[in-house]
């Protein structure tokens, strides 16, 4: 019987440290301070050690989580992703006032439910993971009770978070319809078997699907909600929220439509080659038009899952390995970019706009320099993470014969330059407002984790042949 | 079909019936309106204000609280069922599920959210 | 016995009113109500299939499907009464902060 709660182990220790934040904030005597940050790390340590553990063992629990070498690889994408955002809301709890107890909890309730969905073997089991996600997400982005624009994000985020799950869950009915199942490997061995006939029930269950995923991914056209919900959530949940949830929801989409859907790639392919490039040009161009920068970031964020979609277009190994990888440079970089300017804003004043950044160079020149590898590494220039992860994208594009996308890709990443430079000259302008004001010491422990984060940009930019192994032995053991 | 028709007569004579006597009954009684008989009829007592009234936000904040934690009862029901085929792994496994909840309670305890605001 | 179409063309129906609903309802918690009414509608199609396919698979999915949704609804009722005070309006078209 314990065999089979294997597969389950670092999500229980994400479980366990979230419960015991919740117990530790209920049992506190009041006015006491407790390290509860502390506690979600070493939930996170563990279950990053739990799944280090189960390398390689295609363990499988209860037949519906399967820690295969992909799941585990965007298991640890979403821990480190988990222990930045903690390192780096410590100094932001406490600026913004914002409800310890429950922000850390949600944080580390998310992480589980993120986790779920990229080791889910059953379609229920994946809508139920991003419910947990999702549900934790939009208090996350409320959780600034004092501020209207935070509410209205939420809401929004909400409702169309909300509306895209029953769209999902429509097509999670249908396909168990069909199938008789929701497994995975069940509904993949049906579909193999009707591959030749068009069931129009088939092609609804797959449009359904499809359309639940774009939700979570934000692809064009479904991503209405995204600026508004990134522009109004506080500066280091959208971090959060733009690499965690995308992350878990690319790593889903996917399982699901390389592996169970793969007979139909023929219908869904051309879709999704659509929407990649819908999204990657609209996320660049609306980008270049935005003033302030957590908007522009979250543009940017749009185009940079239309480059995952290449490569779920493309679906080759190169192409698959390069999914995994991209997921981990994106996450650390934009991660790290909303963390300075989670840093740099204030209680009353978010300090995102473009022009609160010029000068920046002269009044904290540390951030400025991380700030502009991040930017460095989200246009995809050398020798960053970002510049790695594109080029393995649109390698695998041409590879698959899929030259229009890959052209699209290079074209809309050479706009993006213009206004990633954008901020980073702006920083470096003698004068502005962050030029006058009067330097403020960066928390240790935030500065630690954005040096952390740009360590490894540079790793993955300078010798990514180590973590492209990893991704191509992950992939190989699903697809 | 045949057997449907006696429903289609009976319905016909439902909605015949409702609207001859309400028309009978419209041309034959005295129109002589006053106040108290225009009134609304709320069971005899006296109407005040209006029927859409604003209810205080305190509601909704126990009704979240229980929503949640009544939907999850949904899971009692089941396992109720199914426990003596079950053996002792589902009784854990409610323990720890309840525990969990219980925890959730108490923390919504500790922060006030059980008080009257 | 009742075809399976049938259940199928009246889930398709609600699901479709729901769809209408978040979209030309114009009050927040008609709209959350509206969503609700999307996610019964799939809880008619899985006990639909369920009872055609023969299992218990279908209904036991509506369970969990009854709790996540409880779940959601009481978050988003949560978010709405945090919007309604900032906003004392319950009219989505007053939400202007943030440019749709």
């Amino acid at each position: 019987m314990m065999e089979s709660f294997t597969a389950v182990v670092p999500m229980l220790c994400v479980t366990v440290a979230a419960l015991a934040v919740m117990g530790a904030e209920a049992f506190r005597a009041r006015g006491e301070n407790l390290p509860v940050g502390g506690l979600g790390i070493v939930g996170l340590v563990g279950a990053a050690a739990a799944s280090v553990l189960l390398w390689d063992r295609n363990a499988v629990s209860f037949g519906v989580i399967k820690a295969d070498n992909f799941g585990l690889f965007v298991t640890m994408v979403l821990l480190l992703v988990g222990v930045l955002t903690i390192m780096l809301s410590a100094p932001v709890v406490g600026r913004d006032g914002l409800p310890k107890g429950d922000y850390y909890a949600l944080v580390l309730f998310s992480i589980v439910g993120m986790i779920m969905m990229a080791t889910a073997n059953d379609l229920l089991v994946v809508f139920i993971a991003l419910e947990i996600l999702s549900i934790a997400v939009y208090v996350l982005t409320g959780i600034r009770r004092d501020d209207p624009q935070a509410a209205e994000a939420a809401f929004k985020y909400f409702l169309l978070g909300a509306f895209s799950s029953a769209f999902f869950l429509y097509g999670i009915a249908f396909t168990y319809g069909l199938s008789g199942s929701t497994r995975l490997d069940r509904v993949g061995a049906y579909l193999a078997a009707q591959s030749l006939s068009d069931d129009p029930l088939i092609l609804i269950a797959l449009g359904l699907l499809l359309v639940g995923f774009a939700f979570k991914i934000s692809a064009v056209p479904f991503h209405m909600w995204t600026p508004d919900a990134y522009e109004g959530a506080p500066a280091i949940v959208t971090g959060f929220m733009s690499t965690g949830v995308k992350a878990a929801a690319f790593a889903a989409f996917a399982r699901v439509f390389l592996s169970a859907f793969e007979p139909f790639s023929g219908d869904w392919a051309p879709v999704v080659w659509l929407l990649a490039a819908a999204t990657m040009v609209l996320g660049t161009f609306v980008g270049v038009a935005q003033s302030n920068l957590k908007r522009m970031l979250a543009y940017s964020s749009i185009a940079h899952g239309g480059y995952l979609l290449v490569g779920l277009v493309a679906a080759n190994e190169v192409g698959k390995a390069a999914i995994l990888f991209y997921l981990l440079a994106y996450a650390v970089t934009n991660l790290a970019a909303f963390g300075v300017i989670a840093l740099l804003g204030a209680r009353e004043a978010a300090n995102d706009e473009l022009r609160d950044y010029a000068g920046l160079w002269h009044t904290r020149p540390a951030l400025a320099a991380l700030m502009t590898v991040c930017m460095l590494s989200l246009g995809g220039l050398p020798p960053t993470a970002g510049f790695i992860g594109k080029w393995y994208i649109f390698s695998a594009a041409v590879g698959a014969g899929y030259y229009g996308l890959a052209i699209i890709g290079v074209l809309t990443s050479v706009v993006s330059v213009f206004f990633y430079l954008r901020v980073v000259v702006m920083m470096y302008m003698a004068d502005g407002p962050a030029a006058t004001s009067a330097p403020v010491e960066t928390p240790r422990v935030a500065l630690a984790a954005l040096a952390a984060a740009v360590a490894v940009i540079f790793y993955l930019g300078v010798l990514p042949a180590r973590i492209l192994d990893l991704a191509v032995a992950s992939v190989a053991t699903i697809f | 079909m045949g057997g449907y028709l006696s429903v289609v007569i009976y319905l016909v004579m439902i909605v015949a019936f409702a609207i001859v006597s309400l028309a009978v009954a419209r041309v034959l009684r005295p129109r002589r309106p006053f106040a108290a008989k225009l009134q609304t009829y709320e069971c005899g007592a006296e109407p005040f204000g209006q029927a859409w009234v604003q209810f205080p936000v305190g509601f909704y904040l126990v009704a979240l609280l229980f929503i949640v934690f009544d939907a999850l009862a949904v899971f009692l029901f089941p396992w109720v069922l199914a426990l003596r085929g079950l053996g002792m792994w589902a009784v854990v496994a409610m323990v720890v599920f309840l525990a969990i909840l219980g925890l959730g309670w108490f923390y919504a305890f500790r922060e006030r959210l059980l008080e009257w605001q | 016995m009742i075809p399976l179409g049938h259940y199928l063309f009246v889930s398709a129906v609600l699901f479709a009113i729901g769809t209408a609903g978040v979209f030309l309802r114009r009050n927040l918690i008609t709209i959350l109500l509206s969503i609700e009414i999307m996610l019964n509608a799939v809880n008619l199609t899985f006990v639909a299939f369920g009872r055609q396919l023969g299992g218990f698979d279908g209904q036991i999915i509506v369970f969990f499907v009854m709790t996540v949704a409880a779940a959601e609804a009481a978050v988003g009722l949560a978010i709405v009464i945090a919007l309604y005070r900032h906003r004392e309006s319950l009219n989505p078209d007053a939400f202007t902060a943030l440019k749709w």
